[in-house]
């Protein structure tokens, strides 16, 4: 089911993408004009996401520089990225990069909604004052009260609960393991109930 | 145990007439034991998330200060002030929560970052590093601000319950400064420590603060 909808997004995008293209990119920055053809097909229009390629809209600058950054490199090197991602990321150079982060760190991000609506409460408890028995920090202190981010920090807040759960259980299984510190050390310790919780809350903060 | 039992031998000469606080904390050492070995290796990990692994300090969405060199005295009286609720509370996350550890945890932790010594942090703005040299050295007289030195040492390691300020993280340093009397000695009725700096924090303009703070932030 949901390979369908996503699969029916992507064709669907795909032709609006290509509207775009027939009719030039007339008063369009840079950033948008390269977002729109090469990364609006899977990312959705206007950078919004979805479970697989996740929501680019509102994220931060130099969060999305530095992910280009590791696709090229190979660093980040969980099945999707190398599936998707290394491809798409390949021919950006550092200007292609920065004006993409600008493009898309201008759009008002929107929230997935997609988690489990009963586990909010507890993943709303841990992001704010993590589980210090269990040595997990406070998810607060490095993005914001708000989960929405700061430089390197990414914007969490309404990611898709798909895409953060996937995200958060793969540094426990050892990729991205050159991902800036200390986020695998932080997300190897999280037991799986509260990985559920934390991208249950977060699929809803707006 | 024994290695907390030495490296207290020479801080307990040297605070041959600390405050009875102090003394009781080291007898509350003596009587608790650390759960284990890998129980004090997990729990530093957890500070080092927050402050980096070797303590050099961290910015995230709130600027994590450095603990590495810090004065034992001074780090265990600030831990004790989160969990008395006396500091923090101009935060979103419980700081009461987020440092939360035993007593002789603290101390265990204290001597952990004490003794590493990584480079600073860096990042400050430095225009006004040699300004912030001379109101360390020789404070503001027109302004009411002393000399940081006479407290914090000429090379900023401090000393007891004055602490070290050297590679200090910018950030951390002015917000400190700025929100002295809103975020330290919250208990009125006890006063602490912190309202040795509450008059030097209050006369200090926000030029002299960043001046400072760049400076310090530079300190080996
Ligand atoms: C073929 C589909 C596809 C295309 C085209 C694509 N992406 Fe992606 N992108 C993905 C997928 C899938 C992921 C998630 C990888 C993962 O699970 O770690 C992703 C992840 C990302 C991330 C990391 C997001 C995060 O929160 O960590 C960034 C940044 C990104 N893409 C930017 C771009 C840009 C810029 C373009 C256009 C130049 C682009 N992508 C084109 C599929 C695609
Ligand atoms: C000490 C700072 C720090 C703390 C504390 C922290 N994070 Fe992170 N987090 C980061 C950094 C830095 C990154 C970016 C990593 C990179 O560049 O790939 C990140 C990335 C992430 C990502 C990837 C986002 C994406 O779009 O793919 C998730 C998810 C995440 N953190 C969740 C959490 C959760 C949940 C907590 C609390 C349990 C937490 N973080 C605590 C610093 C921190
Ligand atoms: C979730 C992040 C986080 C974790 C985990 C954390 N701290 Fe902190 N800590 C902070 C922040 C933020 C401050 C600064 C508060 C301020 O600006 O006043 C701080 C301040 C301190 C201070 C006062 C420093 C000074 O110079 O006054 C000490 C000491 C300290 N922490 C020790 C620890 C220890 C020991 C641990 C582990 C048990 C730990 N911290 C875990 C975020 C954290
Ligand atoms: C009379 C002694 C004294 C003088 C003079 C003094 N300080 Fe302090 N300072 C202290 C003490 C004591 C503390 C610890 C307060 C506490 O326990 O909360 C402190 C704490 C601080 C802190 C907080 C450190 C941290 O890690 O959070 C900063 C920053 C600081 N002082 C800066 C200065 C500056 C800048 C000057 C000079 C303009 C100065 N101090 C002058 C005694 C002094």
């Amino acid at each position: 089911m949901n390979l369908i909808k996503s699969t029916v997004a992507l064709v669907v995008f795909m032709a609006v993408s290509n509207a775009a293209f027939a009719g030039g990119f007339e008063g369009m920055s840079l950033g948008e004009e390269m977002a729109t053809r090469d990364c609006a097909w899977c990312h959705g229009q206007l950078g919004q996401g979805f479970a697989t390629a996740p929501r680019l809209a509102g994220q931060t600058r130099l969060y999305i520089e530095n992910q280009l950054v590791s696709f090229r490199a190979h660093t980040r090197d969980n099945p999707n990225s190398q599936q998707f991602m290394w491809g798409a990321a390949a021919l950006l150079d550092a200007r292609d990069a920065a004006e993409l982060a600008a493009y898309f760190s201008s759009i008002a991000p929107e929230p997935a909604n997609d988690g489990d609506a009963t586990r909010a409460e507890i993943g709303r408890a841990l992001f704010k004052d993590g589980n210090p028995s269990g040595n997990i920090p406070s998810c607060i202190a490095c993005h914001g009260p708000n989960a929405e981010g700061v430089r390197e920090m990414p914007r969490l807040g309404g990611l898709s609960y798909r895409y953060l759960r996937r995200k958060l259980a793969q540094w426990g299984q050892g990729y991205h393991l050159a991902a800036m510190q200390p986020m695998p050390e932080i997300a190897k310790h999280l037991e799986p109930e509260e990985i559920e919780a934390l991208a249950s809350f977060l699929s809803f903060v707006k | 145990m024994k290695v907390i039992a030495k490296s207290w031998g020479l801080p307990i000469l040297l605070l041959f007439a600390a405050s009875a606080d102090v003394r009781t904390v080291l007898a509350d050492d003596v009587r608790t034991n650390i759960a284990s070995r890998g129980a004090f290796e997990a729990k530093a990990q957890y500070c080092g998330y927050c402050h980096g692994p070797s303590g050099q300090g961290y910015r995230g969405y709130y600027t994590m200060p450095r603990l590495a060199g810090q004065q034992s005295e001074y780090f265990v009286n600030q831990l004790r002030a989160f969990t008395d609720g006396r500091r923090g509370n101009t935060f979103e996350m419980k700081m009461a929560r987020v440092h939360a550890v035993s007593q002789a945890m603290r101390l265990a932790l204290a001597t952990r970052f004490g003794k590493l010594n990584p480079r600073p942090f860096g990042g400050a703005p430095t225009e006004h590093v040699a300004l912030g040299k001379k109101i360390y050295e020789e404070g503001v007289p027109e302004a009411n601000v002393p000399a940081c030195a006479a407290c914090h040492a000429p090379d900023a390691k401090g000393a007891g319950t004055n602490p070290r300020l050297a590679g200090q993280l910018y950030g951390y340093t002015v917000r400190g400064l700025i929100n002295w009397s809103k975020d330290r000695g919250q208990d009125h009725a006890h006063p602490d420590t912190s309202a040795v700096m509450l008059p030097v924090a209050n006369s200090m303009s926000k030029q002299q603060i960043t001046a400072v703070a760049a400076y310090l932030s530079t300190l080996k």
